[in-house]
């Protein structure tokens, strides 16, 4: 199984690659990528130098064209394939027919992978990306448990890759308007959630804190109480009169205990999410994933969840709080 | 211009569904969509009710179109997807790729739901070869947007589909594995209790300073505000829609109907009675009213 690992810039790009990285997924430093950050992302020299920096250690940097074109933005995007292709990528993450098409036109020896912004999350979706526009891999949505998740690996046309660790998109990626209908920020066009300029915090009477997105109340916080950001799926509302996380509390995924049974399900590839993380995030997690992928395949019989795993992993996480998310039926 | 009556998002005891689409045969509308396209649990009608009622609507004159599920997840679901469309007898809404595909492969047209992400005339394009036959733009697309998505189609020689736009109703956000009606009763969605039987539109979700903002639907978020596009018409015939959709709501269908035939026959706009769609002029989908 490659571990596919996340770099918004050079230091975790390097960091990635010192912990045992197989790939090292990027993006350009404008909207053609769903992590859009200010004062993320790599130039194109900053890039090519990564590129340099892995295919020196005989391992791979893909890069995230995964946000979807506007009409007036199309050549944009397509000029973003080229510049991928020159520079020695070794696949394209993509979701937009658009880009793919173009892709597959201009650049047929890049390989595309679909991204999980491609919403494809049966066989007959996969089939279809693959038949029009040969994809090499697809990334599953955050939506099937591991039981559907070994079916799909039964049935694809394509070999998969799926979350294992990092922030927890809640909702099918690539159908979530949320941040869009409250800032017009929208993670499918501008490839940002929640953007910073609109969120707003405010110190209460209390010592507590409140904050808002765009005008809206996303939560209050006691002086006591860790406050996270403000997603709006990861807010407390009022429903029916109590107040709590209605759509999902501040957590991360975390699958380690299923590595096992991805690897034997023939999941391709384990995708690490963050790459709006420091160096020190990638490196870390980077490095406890590698050392439980690599005494899996030592020794599998004999493999088990180490606690010291999960205690880096832990404290990595959003509130410090990991779940198994929709892979574990019970979260649904 | 036509009219048409959006799938139900909702989910409403059999005799209220069946009611609403017998009565859907005597209003004015030409054009309407069938089916559950939110949660396949939903059984109070299973598919060939749906068909029945297909077959009832169509004897009355309206065109009927199956929509397919936003999500599909479980084999189960891509058989039921594949009857609707080997029915052949109507159009399918495709609501994710799995539909295109199973209407792509049997050779059968297809109007493209709101969910299929098509943001350039490239992707216009490629569906069209896939036998699109209407599109529905995304929530968040405005006017801006498809019209310059519709101008480069044109200029790139592209034989422009159906324009259908979503003039009156909730606007459907996000999806999700996940059940958030069952989380906020408390219940597992293996054991759901088919509770959202019991908000028929939708259970409101406000602001911890009481400002209504969301509606839960199961798996899906819709916006809490009603949106109205009837002041906007004049703009959207001028845009090139050729039909209208309203989405369903519990109460007074089938006067929302009524009022936009009236403005395609008067080619007139309406006074707003719901509330404005930020989407449509570039902004975010509220109706943004600051609150400090």
């Amino acid at each position: 199984m490659e571990l596919v690992c996340p770099a918004g810039n050079l230091p975790a790009l390097q960091a990635a690659l010192d912990a045992g990285a197989d790939c090292v997924y990027t993006g350009f430093r404008d909207q053609t990528n769903a992590r859009a950050f200010p004062g993320l992302n790599f130039t194109d020299p900053e890039l090519a130098e990564g590129v340099r920096r892995a295919h020196a250690l005989g391992r791979k940097v893909f890069i995230a064209l995964n946000t979807y074109a506007e009409s007036g933005k199309l050549k944009e995007w397509q000029a973003a394939v080229d510049r991928a292709a020159g520079i020695g990528a070794d696949a394209i993450i993509a979701a937009d027919m658009g880009v793919l098409d173009y892709a597959c036109h201009r650049h047929p020896d890049l390989p595309r992978h679909l991204s999980v912004q491609g919403s494809a999350t049966t066989a007959q979706a996969l089939t279809y990306m693959h038949d029009r526009f040969g994809i090499a891999r697809a990334v599953l949505p955050r939506v099937l448990s591991v039981q559907q998740v070994e079916r799909a690996c039964a049935v694809s046309p394509v070999p998969l890759e799926v979350f294992a660790f990092g922030s927890l998109c809640i909702m099918v990626e690539g159908r979530c308007q949320l941040s869009s209908y409250v800032t017009g920020a929208s993670p499918n066009r501008h490839g940002v959630c929640s953007p910073a300029r609109f969120v707003r915090w405010d110190e209460e009477a209390d010592g507590g804190r409140s904050v808002h997105l765009n005008g809206v109340l996303i939560d209050r916080f006691d002086a006591t109480e860790p406050a996270g950001y403000p997603t709006v799926c990861k807010g407390r509302f009022d429903v029916g009169g109590e107040i709590f996380h209605a759509l999902e509390e501040p957590t991360s995924l975390n699958t380690m205990e299923l590595l096992p049974r991805l690897k034997a399900a023939g999941v391709t590839a384990l995708k690490i999410e963050g790459r709006q993380r420091g160096a020190a995030y990638v490196g870390q997690v980077t490095q406890v994933w590698r050392a439980a992928i690599d005494a899996l395949e030592r020794d599998p019989s004999h493999w088990s969840v180490q606690s010291r795993w999960q205690a880096t992993l832990a404290g990595h996480a959003e509130g410090h709080q990991t779940t198994l998310g929709p892979y574990h039926r019970a979260w649904h | 211009m036509k009219l048409s009556l959006g799938p139900n998002p909702y989910f409403w005891p059999r005799e209220q569904t069946l009611a609403f689409y017998n009565a859907a045969c005597d209003w004015p509308v030409d054009i309407v969509y069938l089916g559950e396209s939110i949660c396949s649990k939903r059984r109070e009608l299973r598919t060939k009710d749906w068909i029945a009622l297909a077959n009832t609507l169509a004897a009355a004159g309206k065109e009927v179109v199956l929509s397919s599920l936003s999500l599909v997840e479980a084999e189960s679901e891509l058989g039921a997807l594949q009857r609707m469309v080997d029915d052949g007898r109507f159009l399918i809404e495709a609501n994710d790729l799995s539909a295109v595909q199973a209407c792509r492969r049997a050779g059968r047209p297809f109007v493209a739901g709101p969910t299929l992400n098509v943001y350039n005339h490239r992707t216009l394009a490629l569906l069209l070869e896939d036998g699109m036959q209407r599109w529905v733009p995304g929530v968040e697309q405005g006017r801006e947007l498809i019209r310059e998505l519709l101008n480069a189609a044109t200029e790139a020689g592209v034989a422009l589909p159906e324009l259908e736009l979503i003039v009156w109703g909730r606007l459907a956000l996000a999806y999700s594995a996940r059940c958030f009606t069952a989380r906020a009763l408390d219940v597992a969605k293996d054991d759901c209790g088919f509770r959202c039987i019991e908000f028929p539109d939708g259970l409101p979700l406000k602001t911890r300073d009481g400002q209504p903002f969301l509606r839960i639907n199961g798996i899906q978020i819709l916006g809490e505000d009603v949106c109205d596009l009837g002041p906007e018409l004049l703009e959207i015939a001028a845009l090139g829609a050729d039909v209208l959709r309203v989405i369903p709501q519990a109460e007074q269908t089938g006067e929302v109907l009524a009022r936009f035939r009236t403005a395609i026959e008067t080619s007139d706009a309406l006074p707003r009675l719901g509330h404005g769609n930020g989407y449509w002029l570039g902004g975010p989908g509220f109706d943004v009213v600051p609150t400090g």
